[in-house]
C-alpha cells in the first residue's frame, strides 16, 4: 500500500475523475436517445450550451437557478456526511419557503435590513424544525428516517397549500397563489444594476449566501468539534458510543442542520425569485434534485458549490431545447445517468483492478483485520 | 510424534519457488512447499507475512506471477478453484462459507446435489453425509439447521463439505480462531483422524501451541519469503516464534511483586439481561484494586461481555452498584464513566474501537477531542492532534509510519489494536478494561500489547482484563476471577493458578481442595 503514485495517478483514482467520466457517459447515453429519436445531437447540444454561455445574462441566469440547489444539495451532503439520509430536504424546502413568505408578507413594513435577516431565520427554523420532527421519531421510537421523511414531504406540501389559501396571505387577484412578499424581503439587485450589467431580471444577493454557507458547511465538518461528533457517528455509532459521543443528540443535530439548510434554500428560491408561492399541483424537487446535486459533488461542499451550478445550468439550458424540437427531458435522462454512474462509479476501479491483474473479489477478511497487506 | 502416518515417498503437493507479486508490491517472494501423503503441515507467519497469499494461489483464487504448483506429481495451471477441487484440493475458511438457514446436508452436498430427474433426491443425499460424518469421525446433526449449531460443529460442516468433493489435501485456514479450548482440542483430534485415513492437512496459523500439538512439519514465512521447514518436534515454542518474528520474542512478561493499593473498581450484587432479555448477570460482585491486574476467566456467554459493557455505560443494568474511586456510575452514560476514570480496550476493535473511516489521527482523540489541548472554543485544534499522533505512532510503532492522515480502516488488524491502545494507555485513567485484547494478532503484537497493560499495572493502575485465552489471562493477572452463570465463582490468585483447575471452574465445576 505503500507504493509512491504519482500525481496522475492520484488524479486518476479521485472521486473528481469518476464524476467527470460519469458527466461524459451522461451525455453520451443523452446522445444517444437523441439519436433514437431521430434528432441532431449537435444542434440539441449546442443549442443547450449555447443558451448556457451565449451571453452574461444566460450565464447570470444560471446562477439564480443554480442557487436553491446549492442549499439543497448541501443540505443532503451535509446529512450524508453525518450518516443520515436526507431524503426529507423537499419538505424541509417548501416549509422554509412557506415561512419566509409569511413573515415577508405579514411583515413587509420592517426595513429591509430586519426583514430579509428575519425571512431567512424564519425558513431555518422551519426548515430545522421539520428535520428535527423525524429525528425525534427516529431517535425515540425507532422510526425509519427515509420513511417519515417521504411522508413529511407530503404533509409539508399539503401544508404548504393549505397555508396559501390563508386570507391574510393569499392573492387578492383570482391567482392560487399568496399575494407578492413585501418589496423589503426582495433580494434582487437594484434594477439599475442589472441593466448596467445587462443581467437577468432576478439576478440577486443569494449566491452570496450560498457561497457563504458552502464554506460554513465545509468549517463545520472539518474544522470544528461538532463536525467531528456528527462525523463519527455517521461513520460508525457504535464507536462514537464507545468514546462517549452521544449519539442520539448527534443525529437530531444533524438533522436539524441539514433541514436549516434546505429551509433556507427555500426560502432563496423565495426571495431571489418567485416572490409568491403557487398552489403546488405536484412536489416542485428543490428537495430531491438536492440528493442529485449532493451526489454529483461527491458530498464534498465544494464540489457540491460547482454540482448546484451545474445543474442550475443544466435547467436553464435545458428550458431552452424545445426550441430546436428536442424534449427538455432530455436533460433529466443525462443528469439520472450522470447520479447512476457515480452511484456506481466503484466500478470504474474494479475495472482498473481488472487491468492490473490485481485480486478484485475473494478474501479479503477485513473483519478479522488480518489483511495480507504489507507493513 | 511418530511419524507413521506419512508416507514420505508421495507429495501430494509441492509448491517450487512461488512469487506472486500486486503491482510493485511482493507478496510471495520465492515460497517452497512440499506437503506429503497423510502429514500435517503447518504455515506460520505474522499477520500480513503471505500466508494466505499462498494458500489462495493453491486453491486457484489467484494466479502465480511465477513458480509452480505440482500436485500428486502432476503440473497444475490452476486458474479458477474450481480446477483445485478438481485436483483435490479443499479448504476450509476462516469465516465459514455456510448458507444459515440451510440444513447440515444441504450445505454439504450444495452444488454436487445428488438428483432423481429434475428432483433432488435428498435422501440420498442424507445417506452420503452420515456415511461420510461417520467415516472420518465427524459426529453432526445431518439435519439441524447451520444458524442453530455451533462455531465449532459448522466448522465440521465445512470440512466435511471439503472431503465429500473429494478433497485429499484440506487447507484450514486459522481453524482455531473461533474455537473454544473444549472445541479445539476436538478439532486436533479430527485432524489426526483425517491423516490417518491418508488425507493431508496444510494448517494456517499463527499460533504456536496448536503447531506442536499437532502439526508434523512446519513451514515458516516472514515477510513474504520462505525462512524454514522444520520438524515440529526438534523446535520449541520459542524458536519458532523468532523464526517467524525474526527476534527473540519473550513470553514472559516482566511483573515486579507490587503489592494492590486502594480499590479502584467496585461492582457490587450486579444484575443484568442479555439482548434477548434474559438475566445473565445475577448477582456480580467484583473488586479491581491499584496496580493490580484481575483477569476475568470464563467461557464465552457467562455474563462476561455483559459486565463489560455495563460498566462502560454502553448498556443499563437492571440492579446493582458500580463505583469507581468511589464515584458512583452505575448506568450513566459512557462519557460520565470516561471523566471519571475508566478508559477501556474493547473487544471488537472494529465496531466499537475505531471509526475506520476516520483517520488515525481522529481516532487517537475519540473520547478527549473535547479536550482544550486538542480543541478550543469548538475549534478543533488539528496541529496539535497532528502532533500527539505523531508522537503515538512513534512511541506505539503504529505501522506504517506516517500513518497519522491514513484512514484506520487501511491498517492491519494488529496496528489497528495499537492505535486502541495507544489511545487507552495515553488516557492514563486509572482503570484499564481489556478484552480479548489480543484476539487475532501475532506472537509479535501480543507481546506488545501485553507489554503495555502490565504497564499500566505497574504505574498503579488497575486493570480489568477479560479474554478467552486462558495462557493470557494466566501469564497476565494478579488475581483470576472465573466468572460462571453470572456470578463471579472462585478467586485464585495468578500466581497459583492451574490450566486444568481453571477449566474445570470454568465449566461450573468446584475448585478442588
Amino acid at each position: 500500500m505503500d507504493k509512491k503514485k504519482t500525481p496522475l495517478e492520484i488524479l486518476a483514482s479521485s472521486k473528481f475523475v469518476h464524476t467527470l467520466l460519469s458527466i461524459i457517459i451522461g451525455f453520451a447515453v443523452g446522445a444517444l436517445f437523441l439519436v433514437i429519436m431521430g434528432l441532431s445531437v449537435g444542434q440539441a447540444y449546442g443549442k443547450l450550451f449555447q443558451s448556457i454561455f451565449s451571453s452574461i445574462k444566460s450565464v447570470s441566469y444560471c446562477i439564480v437557478y443554480a442557487t436553491p440547489y446549492i442549499a439543497t444539495g448541501l443540505s443532503v451532503a451535509f446529512s450524508f456526511k453525518t450518516g443520515v439520509f436526507n431524503i426529507g430536504a423537499e419538505g424541509q424546502f417548501v416549509v422554509g419557503s412557506m415561512s419566509a413568505c409569511v413573515v415577508g408578507i405579514l411583515l413587509g413594513d420592517l426595513p429591509p435590513f430586519v426583514l430579509i435577516p428575519l425571512c431567512f431565520l424564519a425558513a431555518a427554523l422551519a426548515g430545522a424544525l421539520w428535520g428535527t420532527i423525524v429525528g425525534i421519531l427516529k431517535t425515540r421510537w425507532g422510526i425509519n428516517e427515509v420513511l417519515s421523511m417521504i411522508m413529511f414531504n407530503w404533509i409539508a406540501f399539503f401544508l404548504s397549500n393549505y397555508i396559501a389559501g390563508f386570507h391574510a396571505i393569499h392573492s387578492e387577484g383570482n391567482a392560487e397563489a399568496t399575494r407578492n412578499i413585501s418589496e423589503n424581503a426582495r433580494i434582487i439587485f437594484s434594477k439599475d444594476f442589472i441593466s448596467r450589467l445587462n443581467l437577468c431580471p432576478t439576478a440577486n444577493w443569494g449566491i452570496l449566501l450560498a457561497i457563504v454557507l458552502t464554506v460554513a458547511v465545509y468549517f463545520v465538518i472539518e474544522k470544528t468539534t461538532l463536525g467531528y461528533e456528527l462525523k463519527a457517528v455517521g461513520f460508525n455509532k457504535s464507536a462514537a458510543e464507545y468514546g462517549g459521543i452521544n449519539v442520539n443528540r448527534s443525529i437530531l443535530t444533524s438533522l436539524a442542520i441539514s433541514g436549516a439548510l434546505a429551509g433556507i434554500g427555500g426560502a432563496l428560491l423565495l426571495l431571489g425569485m418567485g416572490g409568491r408561492i403557487s398552489v403546488f399541483s405536484s412536489q416542485e424537487g428543490y428537495g430531491f434534485a438536492g440528493i442529485v446535486v449532493a451526489l454529483i459533488g461527491v458530498t464534498n461542499p465544494f464540489g457540491v458549490f460547482a454540482a448546484g451550478l451545474f445543474y442550475g445550468a443544466m435547467t436553464y439550458g435545458g428550458s431552452k431545447l424545445n426550441l430546436v424540437g428536442a424534449p427538455t427531458q432530455v436533460v433529466n435522462i443525462i443528469m439520472g445517468t450522470i447520479v447512476f454512474f457515480i452511484a456506481i462509479s466503484s466500478i470504474f476501479s474494479y475495472l482498473k483492478n481488472l487491468k492490473k491483474d490485481k485480486p478484485v473479489t475473494p478474501v479479503k477478511p477485513v473483519e478479522s483485520g488480518k489483511e495480507d497487506d504489507p507493513e | 510424534m511418530a511419524k507413521e502416518h506419512i508416507d514420505h515417498g508421495i507429495k501430494v503437493v509441492e509448491m517450487r519457488n512461488i512469487v506472486k507479486k500486486f503491482g510493485d508490491f511482493t507478496a510471495n517472494d520465492g515460497i517452497n512447499l512440499t506437503v506429503h501423503k497423510g502429514e500435517i503441515h503447518a504455515i506460520l507467519g505474522e499477520n500480513g507475512a503471505g500466508k494466505s497469499t499462498l494458500m489462495n494461489q493453491l486453491y486457484g483464487l489467484y494466479k502465480p506471477t511465477s513458480g509452480d504448483i505440482i500436485i500428486n506429481g502432476k503440473k497444475l495451471d490452476m486458474s479458477t478453484p474450481r480446477d483445485a477441487i478438481a485436483a483435490g484440493i479443499g479448504m476450509v475458511h476462516q469465516h465459514f462459507m455456510l448458507i444459515q438457514p440451510f440444513t447440515v446436508t444441504e450445505n454439504i452436498v450444495l452444488g454436487t446435489e445428488p438428483r432423481k430427474g429434475i428432483v433432488l433426491d435428498m435422501a440420498t443425499a442424507r445417506k452420503n453425509v452420515v456415511e461420510i460424518s461417520q467415516r472420518y469421525g465427524l459426529a453432526i446433526d445431518p439435519d439441524a439447521k447451520i444458524e442453530d449449531i455451533s462455531v465449532g460443529m459448522q466448522q465440521r460442516v465445512e470440512i466435511l463439505k471439503a472431503l465429500y468433493r473429494g478433497a485429499d489435501v484440506l487447507i484450514l485456514d486459522e481453524p482455531t480462531a473461533s474455537l473454544t479450548p473444549q472445541e479445539i482440542v476436538e478439532l486436533i483430534d479430527i485432524m489426526h483422524n483425517l491423516t490417518a485415513d491418508g488425507k493431508s492437512i496444510i494448517l494456517i496459523t499463527h499460533k504456536l501451541k496448536e503447531i506442536k500439538a499437532s502439526a508434523d512439519y512446519c513451514t515458516i514465512i516472514r515477510l513474504g519469503k520462505y525462512i524454514d521447514t522444520v520438524d515440529v518436534e526438534a523446535v520449541t515454542e520459542d524458536q519458532l516464534a523468532s523464526m517467524m518474528v525474526g527476534r527473540q520474542v519473550t513470553f514472559k512478561v516482566d511483573k515486579p511483586e507490587q503489592p494492590a493499593g486502594d480499590v479502584v473498581l467496585e461492582v457490587k450484587d450486579l444484575h443484568g439481561v442479555d439482548y434477548r432479555g434474559v438475566e445473565i448477570l445475577r448477582g456480580l460482585n467484583l473488586t479491581v484494586r491499584k496496580g493490580e491486574i484481575v483477569g476475568i476467566a470464563g467461557i464465552d456467554g457467562n455474563g462476561q461481555t455483559e459486565l463489560v459493557e455495563i460498566i462502560t455505560g454502553l448498556k443499563k443494568a437492571t440492579k446493582g452498584q458500580i463505583t469507581i474511586n468511589g464515584v458512583n456510575i452505575f448506568n450513566k452514560p459512557p462519557r460520565f464513566g470516561f471523566v471519571n476514570g475508566v478508559s477501556s480496550i474493547p473487544a471488537d476493535r472494529q465496531k466499537h474501537g475505531l471509526v475506520l473511516d476516520f483517520s488515525v489521527e481522529e481516532n487517537l482523540v475519540l473520547q478527549n477531542y473535547r479536550e482544550p489541548r486538542f480543541s478550543k472554543k469548538g475549534l478543533l485544534n488539528r496541529e496539535a492532534i497532528h502532533a500527539f499522533a505523531q508522537d503515538c505512532v512513534g512511541k506505539y510503532d503504529i505501522r506504517p509510519g506516517g500513518c497519522e492522515t491514513r484512514p484506520a480502516g487501511t491498517l492491519s488488524g494488529g496496528n489497528q489494536q495499537k492505535v486502541i491502545i495507544a489511545r487507552e494507555v495515553e488516557n492514563n485513567k486509572d482503570l484499564l478494561i481489556a478484552v480479548n485484547p489480543t484476539r487475532g494478532l501475532d506472537v509479535g503484537a501480543i507481546e506488545y500489547v501485553h507489554k503495555y497493560i502490565v504497564e499500566q499495572r505497574n504505574k498503579g493502575n488497575a486493570v480489568l482484563l477479560v479474554s478467552f485465552e486462558l495462557d493470557e489471562i494466566m501469564s497476565l493477572s494478579d488475581r483470576i476471577d472465573v466468572i460462571y452463570a453470572g456470578q463471579i465463582v472462585s478467586e485464585v490468585a495468578g500466581k497459583d493458578a492451574d490450566e486444568n483447575e481453571l477449566g474445570l471452574m470454568m465449566a461450573g465445576g468446584e475448585k478442588n481442595g
